[in-house]
């Protein structure tokens, strides 16, 4: 959509780039258990969509590219959901209008949530916030990004007071920081934890377990599982 | 510590234990504690279907301060941990700790970083229950196994100082349960 975008904001792929490939049912490395190393699927991303879209997602569209400018990265229309991929310098402004405007009225932000893609170069985590309008009845998904290096993103608190503790968990879970947070604090893990255990890199952990004449080790280090 | 700390060890402070014991046996009060979807079960057993007012244990008590017996009925998270060490804490003596579940007794099948290994690293554990989660009857078993073995022996005064010691004592000649031998019982 965009034709020039900010150093800001790191580009979200375009498909049909495969996210990430895996191959074998256990293993990231050699050791497939299936035998046949021939398991292998490849991560994609579902492809950006062109408008018109149909039904009511033209509309908004239309209606939140007047209201902000330049606002989106692309569109996917995937299975009849409607996602905006919003650079993350327009979350602000875009969830705004989302909620203010007559025509848009996406009164309740469901959930915010996290996604770490490490392959995914220049933007490993993403920022998914589900959307729903009661006044239209219609729901929408809205994400945005950041790179590892620079896990900045802009608090929606200011509009959406419901999004305060999603936004914690979603720094505590991935160590996105979300700027302009009222008190951006561990949510699940006590308050001293190291790390953020969602992120795909964060070890499984346990501790080896002891049986009569024998000690099992935790999973993570029994098998090299991915 | 009370008036029993001054009765000599013998007859007269056996027998009292016996009347002690089989009086505490008889008015257990556990603490609402629950942790997971074992309490879950916890509150079947004191449901009208398990019902364990047929011995007069329904009651929960919301105080820590008014409880003797804490179950430990779920796994323990890594934040939860402290909270149940003061639950603990805050509990009168006497008291008794059940460990309801494999999560509770040792960390089940959450091997990783979140989850506490067992309650016992936290309390002293008296009665492990296992399941997952157990159902009702047997946490009805153990309660009356914690009755009849446990609570109703408990030693006082003296004697339990020689107990505490005695127990100690053991605990730092036997073997790791790794370097157990013989038949894997």
């Amino acid at each position: 959509m965009s034709d020039e975008q900010s150093d800001l904001t790191p580009a979200v792929p375009e498909p049909p780039k495969p996210v990430a490939t895996r191959r074998g049912m256990w293993s990231s490395g050699t050791g497939d258990t299936s035998g046949y190393s021939r398991i292998v699927r490849a991560v994609d991303w579902p492809a950006a969509s062109e408008p018109p879209f149909g039904s009511w997602y033209d509309d908004a569209y239309n209606r939140l590219l007047a209201l902000v400018d330049d606002p989106f990265i692309k569109v996917v229309l995937d299975r009849g959901e409607l996602t905006f991929f919003v650079p993350r310098e327009k979350v602000v402004e875009v969830m705004q209008a989302l909620r203010d405007d007559a025509l848009l009225r996406f009164e309740f932000c469901a959930s915010v949530s996290g996604v770490h893609y490490p392959d995914d170069a220049g933007s490993e985590l993403h920022v998914v916030y589900h959307l729903q309008s009661m006044t239209h009845n219609r729901r929408l998904r809205v994400e945005t990004a950041c790179p590892d290096a620079d896990p900045h993103v802009p608090s929606v608190v200011a509009t959406y007071p419901a999004a305060d503790w999603h936004e914690r968990e979603t720094w505590d879970m991935f160590g996105i920081i979300f700027d302009g947070h009222p008190h951006l604090t561990r949510i699940l893990m006590p308050d001293d934890w190291v790390g953020h255990p969602q992120r795909k890199d964060y070890p499984l952990g346990g501790i080896p377990i002891e049986y009569k004449g024998t000690t099992v080790p935790p999973v993570d280090a029994r098998r090299n599982y991915r | 510590m009370g008036i029993e700390d001054k009765i000599p060890q013998g007859v007269v402070l056996t027998t009292l234990e016996g009347v002690f014991g089989w009086m505490r046996q008889a008015s257990l009060w556990p603490a609402t504690f629950g942790l997971a979807c074992c309490a879950i079960e916890m509150m079947t057993y004191g449901a009208p279907r398990f019902d364990a007012g047929r011995w007069g244990q329904e009651v929960f008590r919301a105080s820590p301060r008014q409880a003797d017996l804490m179950i430990i009925s779920g796994r323990i998270s890594q934040k939860m941990a402290p909270v149940l060490r003061q639950v603990y804490d805050q509990m009168p003596n006497p008291k008794w700790v059940l460990a309801m579940g494999v999560c509770a007794s040792s960390g089940g099948m959450f091997n990783n970083y979140a989850i506490v290994q067992g309650g016992d690293h936290l309390v002293p554990v008296d009665v492990y229950v296992p399941g997952c989660p157990p159902r009702p009857d047997m946490l009805i078993d153990a309660m009356f196994k914690l009755k009849k073995d446990i609570v109703a022996k408990r030693p006082m005064a003296k004697n339990e100082i020689e107990a505490w010691e005695a127990a100690e004592r053991a605990a730092l000649v036997a073997p790791a349960t790794h370097e157990m031998k013989g038949l894997l019982r």
